[in-house]
């Protein structure tokens, strides 16, 4: 446990490219123990030792922050397109490595990958094709290390766009696969 | 405004609803090249239903682009279907066809309706029918009425007394609302904030199917109208998409990610019994059966680009490919008969409802809008309802069959989406 914790932190902390208020430890000498008591007969001795406490919920937080961290590369979601592409463009290849290797050092966490088109056509074609940009992402994250029972790839299709309009200018925008982490949707 | 989530649904679609509750708003903007010119005399005693039927039928006859209502002057004594037609009279006012009838307060505070249809050509009766009826069945009332005299005069049966379906999104609002055919009485069955699409009706009209997005990917339930309940039918890891109904009502196409891709699948309406049906690298969606149940037709970019192709709908052999003009070819919906295809073309950029002849292979396209999507046949075959935009706006719009009528269906408010025309009601 506390050797995947220091793995986790490590990787996070290495991530962060300018970090400036690292998380404080989630070890603190904090705990009081009292031995023998209750032992009839024998001397009460009283020691203190300290107590490596390890605390999950902070783990929690800090992979949270890590995740939401705006300095940190996983904090960025969303994969662009080009029209009827679906192809990871190289600029997003690093996000996607970075993905790949924060699921690859927490196996226990899950991501849900959405993929969206433009309005243009069938609703249903579309959902079609948000799906294989999708299925994209979870293929490369997959080839990366990442386990497929940690991913799930859905479509969106056109139904949720980022921005609204007619123009190659809103469609650029909505042409995209988004990543969330459990607890994010 | 009609926060109304419905209990009791199905029994409240069939009763009329008061003209505020309209969402919907008729324009014809076509009319067929040869309208049958009728004389629907006002119902006497119809004021005391509060709803004049005679206006509701005429309103119904010339929607359908085959009829031309006549103004009738007041006549006295006011005609009931009970007296004797002066054949000569209605002949000079260029009437080829009569509607004559009246209504009465029962002593239980119900009423009855009666009325009788004439042939003013051939000075023949052509049958009428009394009904007895609640205030609130006015509306209901009429159009039977109006499937009646469209079917005695047209020999095909109307589509008066059915029902449409299709969302409105109104800010981040999504409902699936239920109208009668004339876009009156909106009635919403589901409202959610996440996208609902491709609701599918039932054969007998009792349920739909459809995907809505409320668990952040696509996920397909079936809803039963009259009690609103409803149900997962397929969501299984990725997407579940596409529902369509096998004539029989006993099994959905649908199309799913599960296993990579998007493919088509068989599964009963409770979830149970899934058989996938296709197995392609490529997208395989929007699954359609033939009225006879022996095809399922489906848009797939196996060939390089959208197009329609069919395949047995009890799986094995080669998917054929059906279309075969221009670049995208998608959402394929057989007509009642099973004879022609209507789908969604582009055109130079344009998407528009094409119309393909299975018989002789012949492609008519039938709008000259830019945005056309989700055709759907009325369960008589003669008018297409469809999804455009006008103005930045979503809304509704039904051309007929041989492309000449045309008429357009828009909400007070928000944009009308996906339409789907309900089956005949028994």
């Amino acid at each position: 446990m506390r050797v995947t914790l220091i793995a986790t932190l490590t990787a996070a902390a290495a991530l962060l490219a300018a970090c400036e208020t690292t998380p404080p430890a989630e070890q603190s000498p904090a705990g009081v123990e009292e031995r023998g008591a209750g032992k009839p007969g024998a001397a009460r001795s009283v020691e203190q030792k300290p107590i490596a406490s390890v605390d999950l919920t902070g783990a929690r937080k800090d992979a949270a922050s890590v995740l939401k961290d705006p300095n940190n590369i996983l904090s960025k979601r969303s994969i662009y397109y080009e029209l009827d592409k679906f192809d990871v463009k190289d600029e997003y290849r690093g996000m996607v490595e970075a993905h790949a290797k924060y699921l690859r050092e927490n196996p226990g966490s899950k991501v849900l990958i959405q993929g969206n088109t433009d309005e243009r056509g069938s609703r249903e074609y579309n959902v079609g094709l948000g799906q294989r940009r999708s299925d994209g992402v979870k293929k490369m994250l997959i080839l990366l290390g990442a386990k497929e029972n940690q991913i799930e790839s859905v479509s969106l299709g056109e139904e949720k766009p980022q921005a609204e309009g007619q123009q190659e200018e809103a469609w650029s925008k909505n042409r995209r696969s988004d990543i969330l982490y459990a607890g994010e949707y | 405004m009609l926060a109304r989530l419905t209990l009791a649904m199905g029994a409240a679609l069939l009763l009329a609803l008061p003209q505020a509750h309209a969402q919907l708003s008729i324009e014809i903007t076509g009319a067929g090249a040869q309208r049958i010119p009728i004389a629907i005399v006002p119902f006497a005693g119809e004021a005391a239903l509060g709803s004049a039927i005679s206006g509701i039928v005429r309103a119904d006859l010339e929607r359908s682009g085959l009829f031309r209502g006549l103004e009738v002057p007041p006549l006295i004594p006011h005609p009931t279907e009970a007296s004797p037609v002066n054949y000569a009279e209605w002949r000079s006012r260029l009437a080829d066809a009569l509607v004559i009838g009246s209504v009465a307060t029962r002593p239980d505070g119900r009423f009855e309706v009666r009325f009788r249809l004439f042939d003013t050509v051939k000075q023949t009766a052509l049958g009428g029918i009394a009904y007895t009826l609640s205030r609130e069945q006015a509306r209901a009332t009429a159009h039977r009425i109006a499937d009646f005299v469209y079917e005695k005069l047209t020999g095909e049966r109307g589509v008066f007394s059915t029902r449409i379906a299709y969302v409105v999104k109104r800010g981040n609002r999504y409902e699936l609302q239920i109208a009668d055919a004339d876009g009156v009485g909106a009635e919403t069955a589901l409202a959610s904030f996440e996208p609902i699409i491709s609701p599918a009706w039932s054969p007998d009209g009792r349920r739909l199917a459809y995907v809505s997005f409320e668990n952040k990917k696509p996920v397909v339930y079936v809803h039963s109208l009259a009690d609103g309940k409803r149900h997962v039918a397929a969501n299984f890891k990725g997407s579940n998409s596409a529902p369509a109904w096998s004539p029989d009502g006993s099994r959905l196409a649908v199309s799913l990610s599960r296993e990579g891709g998007s493919q088509i699948f068989l599964i009963n309406p409770d979830g149970s019994s899934l058989r996938r049906l296709t197995s392609s690298t490529a997208i395989d969606t929007e699954p359609r059966y033939s009225p006879d149940g022996r095809w399922i037709y489906f848009t797939s970019d196996r060939g390089g680009s959208p197009q329609v192709y069919r395949m047995s709908a009890s799986g094995g052999g080669e998917p054929q490919r059906v279309t075969f003009e221009g670049s995208y070819n998608v959402s394929p919906r057989l007509s009642p008969d099973g004879k022609t295809l209507a789908f969604i073309t582009r055109n130079a950029g344009r998407f528009q409802v094409a119309l393909l002849d299975l018989a002789n292979r012949q492609v008519q396209i039938l709008t000259d809008s830019d945005r056309d999507e989700s055709p759907s046949f009325a369960p008589n075959g003669r008018m297409i309802l469809l999804a455009t935009v006008i103005g930045e706006r979503g809304v509704l719009s039904a051309v007929s069959s041989d492309g000449r009528v045309k008429q357009r269906l828009s909400a007070t408010a928000g944009d009308v989406r996906e339409p789907a025309w309900g089956p005949f009601i028994e």
